[in-house]
């Protein structure tokens, strides 16, 4: 029986891809290896290569079809002794073709990426990005340009290395590969090996290495393959970079940013999904960021490069291929520690950060349908934590939900539940409600790590909740 | 400063029976003297101090150490860079940052290089390059190879001194760092200070390879064995060391070998050892006794040395009088200095 061949997924988080280019025309002969197509994602361009013998019976998908989801058959291949009458006979989807890849995705620590099962959990799906609210920090009538998260960020970190010398960059795979998810493509073909440094797989040293130097009034950017490497250098973050500033009477401080993605990226299981945001967020000395919008990845990651202090930047893979409007200013720089109301309502406000904007703002779609209009607050900064815009918030609504993807127990909703209660306790209608991921490390099944993770209905529901509805 | 070598990078160990190190001069010995005297009554005040109260927390006294950080003072030049763990003192006095804003710090008061706020184990000087006291074992190898790293950033040619003790240098961190600083060719010395004790821990009973001059070799990094109680051998190897740095040949490693007198910190009662091992090397390898011999052998005048004695003395003394009696940290200080 002919076989279907499946657009394949070459990295966790894809969703879809380009067909590039077919290597291989109907009726050829095709051998269990062979590259028989290219496909581009917004990381790299892969090589597909047949798992299957027999001949290209019917390409499917023409060479240049962009935006192919993953899992749409692209081609059919015939077996031994069968001919193009038997093309209507093809049944999906024995299996996935094999990514033979040119550029390794971003996963590289772990290893080649597990082909997907057939049906895809999607578990971030494209945001909603309508934002009710106009930005303050934008002039009116500037040009929007739409990019992605990943070039947002590409660009702050250019523009920034751009306009001070003693800016670089350096990490796992950020110089010759381009970045493990392409965050630093381009980098260093322009600045040069001596700004953009690729690591050994030494976190805890080259967190201390690039430390030192920020100490010497360097002012680093350390990019972690993902935050889950960076328990590793958990001490030198904390010890070295947070406390040095206080420990000598404010005469050494350091000025340095680590960045690279935090959180559940998908189906990459307990030791590669876990959101540190309340765990960088305790500590003094740090500041600590975590954005939504491609507009504020670019103007926060540039603050944060020229701020003093030691910065956290937290980043969401799911995210980095998510495109948005960012603001065509020849500086757009986003101050550090101010929350921004991203959607007006005035029957509860929803506080989310990062990923979980994507459940809030579609749980805000959900509620206004039933005539419920929520406040939809993103912290951006989780450190300094901007209680006045949240307090000011709640003071008109009486509710609020917090939404976040790490766990509860001393999670940043149970703080901002705090700080609620000790400011605004005699305007609350109803307990603060906190959705969260689940009190469990992440699963790999697929069913499984939904439930683990928080959704637009969970928001939904403690919103009516909080609403007595 | 020219000195003859002895052995070349690839000779481990230095056989002090094949001679010893170059001889210094008249001048040179009364320096090292002088700075090696003044750490060892800041210490034996400090350790007073601690005993009276005034004092508190953890106090890692430098006492029988004090060749190793005179000697590599020696030779080194302004703008090299100092960092070490928190038996720190000796390299803060080396540095020549102030006796009293040391003290007053190791008292808790505002006149404190850190304001009170940073104790023993973590004071800085930016003025005098000196990077810290650092109060986790280890953490501040790869620190002084980020120091490095910025010099070569910069392309001076400037050396980052990190030091680190043979407890430390066990430390994984440790060799992530020699692997970079080999990697990128950083100008960085690690010098390793074994005192032969890792807190109550002998170096045979903790380290597979007690020789840690041999530290370096599956990074490609030279080292050697140094007498660390001879402030001229000392001085020899640094010299050769920071030559190989300067030149930008990368890293080099320093295993100084040294004693400490006291116990790790003050409550450290130093069972671990025999009365008899302390007395034996205090009595046959005293680094300053060692100088104040060849001065006297060299006919100096030994009124002279009670003059330096007493010059020290009068220093320290004044030290203590203002770290007793200047003011405690405003409370206002507090919430100061998180962020800049």
């Amino acid at each position: 029986m002919p076989i279907q061949v499946l657009m394949p997924a070459l990295s966790p988080t894809m969703e879809k891809g380009n067909l590039a280019k077919w290597l291989k025309k109907e009726g050829e002969t095709i051998k269990s290896g062979d590259v028989i197509a290219e496909i581009e994602t917004d990381k790299a361009t892969m090589e597909v290569e047949a798992t299957d013998e027999g001949t290209l019976g019917k390409i499917l998908i023409p060479e240049g079809t962009a935006d192919v989801a993953v899992n749409t058959p692209i081609a059919t291949i015939l077996a031994d002794g069968e001919n193009a009458a038997d093309l209507g006979k093809a049944t999906a989807p024995a299996k996935q073709e094999k990514a033979a890849e040119s550029a390794p995705p971003a996963e590289a620590r772990a290893e080649t990426p597990a082909p997907k099962p057939g049906r895809e959990e999607k578990r971030a799906p494209s945001a909603p990005r309508a934002v009710a609210e106009p930005d303050p920090e934008v002039p009116e009538g500037t040009e929007m340009v739409t990019m992605t998260i990943r070039e947002a960020l590409r660009d702050a970190m250019a523009e920034e290395m751009r306009r001070d010398g003693d800016v670089f960059i350096m990490g796992e795979e950020v110089a010759e590969y381009q970045g493990a998810y392409k965050v630093t493509q381009g980098l260093l073909q322009e600045f040069g090996a001596r700004r953009v440094i690729d690591t050994p797989i030494t976190e805890h040293g080259f967190a201390g290495v690039g430390i030192g130097a920020a100490m010497a009034g360097l002012k680093p950017i350390v990019e972690f393959m993902t935050f889950n490497f960076a328990m590793q250098a958990m001490d030198q973050i904390i010890n070295s970079a947070a406390k040095t500033l206080y420990m000598s009477g404010g005469q050494m401080g350091c000025s340095i940013v680590f960045r690279g993605p935090n959180g559940a990226a998908a189906r990459v299981a307990a030791q590669h999904s876990q959101d540190y945001s309340a765990w960088y967020s305790q500590i003094p000395g740090l500041k600590v960021i975590a954005p939504f919008s491609a507009a504020d990845y670019k103007g926060l990651l540039k603050a944060a490069i020229r701020d003093p202090n030691p910065v956290i930047f937290l980043e969401n893979e799911v995210l980095y291929g998510h495109t948005g409007p960012v603001p065509k200013l020849d500086d757009y720089v986003i101050p550090i520690g101010k929350a921004r109301v991203v959607r007006s309502g005035g029957h509860v406000t929803i506080v989310s950060w990062s990923n979980g904007m994507t459940y809030a703002l579609k749980a805000a779609e959900e509620l206004a349908k039933e005539g419920i209009e929520a406040e939809l607050i993103d912290l951006r900064t989780l450190r300094p934590l901007d209680t006045d815009t949240v307090v000011a918030s709640v003071k008109k609504t009486g509710r609020a939900v917090t939404v976040e993807e790490g766990w509860q127990q001393n999670g940043v909703g149970a703080e901002i539940a705090a700080r609620i209660m000790e400011h605004a306790f005699d305007y609350l209608d109803a307990p603060v409600l906190r959705v969260s991921g689940k009190d469990v490390p992440m699963p790999y099944a697929a069913n499984l790590e939904k439930l683990a993770l928080p959704s637009a209905a969970e928001v939904v529901e403690a919103a009516k909740a909080v609403c007595y509805r | 400063m020219a000195v003859a070598k002895k052995s070349d990078v690839k000779e481990k160990g230095q056989d002090r029976g094949n001679g010893s190190p170059p001889e210094f001069t008249k001048e040179q010995e009364l320096v090292a003297l002088r700075a090696m005297l003044l750490i060892r009554r800041f210490e034996e005040k400090a350790g007073q101090l601690y005993g009276m109260g005034a004092i508190g927390g953890f106090c890692h006294l430098y006492i029988g150490q004090e060749a190793v950080v005179v000697g590599m003072q020696m030779a080194l030049k302004m703008g090299d860079q100092v960092i070490t763990g928190y038996r720190d003192h000796g390299h803060m006095l080396g540095t020549e940052m102030d006796p009293k804003g040391v003290l007053a710090e190791l008292t808790g008061r505002h006149g404190g290089y850190s304001k009170g706020k940073g104790g023993s184990m973590h004071m800085f000087s930016k003025e005098k390059n000196f990077f810290g006291g650092h109060g986790i074992v280890g953490a501040q190898v790869p620190l002084g190879t980020g120091l490095a790293f910025a010099n070569r950033y910069r392309g001076n040619d400037f050396v980052s001194l990190t030091y680190f003790g043979d407890g430390a240098a066990n430390q994984g961190q440790v060799y992530e760092s020699f692997n970079m600083a080999e990697l990128w060719k950083l100008p960085v010395i690690y010098v390793i200070e074994n005192n032969r004790y890792a807190m109550g821990t002998s170096v045979s009973r903790s380290s597979a390879q007690t020789d840690f001059s041999k530290r370096g070799i599956s990074f490609n990094i030279p080292g050697e064995q140094v007498d660390g109680m001879d402030v001229r051998a000392v001085k020899a190897a640094g010299d050769k060391a920071i030559a190989w740095c300067r030149a930008g040949k990368g890293p080099y490693i320093l295993e100084m070998q040294t004693y400490r007198y006291r116990g790790h910190s003050m409550s450290d009662p130093a069972k671990y050892r025999t009365r008899e091992e302390v007395d034996k090397v205090r009595h046959d390898q005293d680094p300053i006794e060692q100088v104040r011999n060849r001065l006297l052998a060299a006919k100096m005048d030994e009124q002279e040395l009670k003059a330096i004695d007493a010059e020290v003395r009068q220093i320290v003394n004044a030290a203590a009088d203002f770290a007793q009696h200047d003011a405690e940290p405003d409370p206002s200080e507090l919430y100061t200095d998180v962020y800049r």
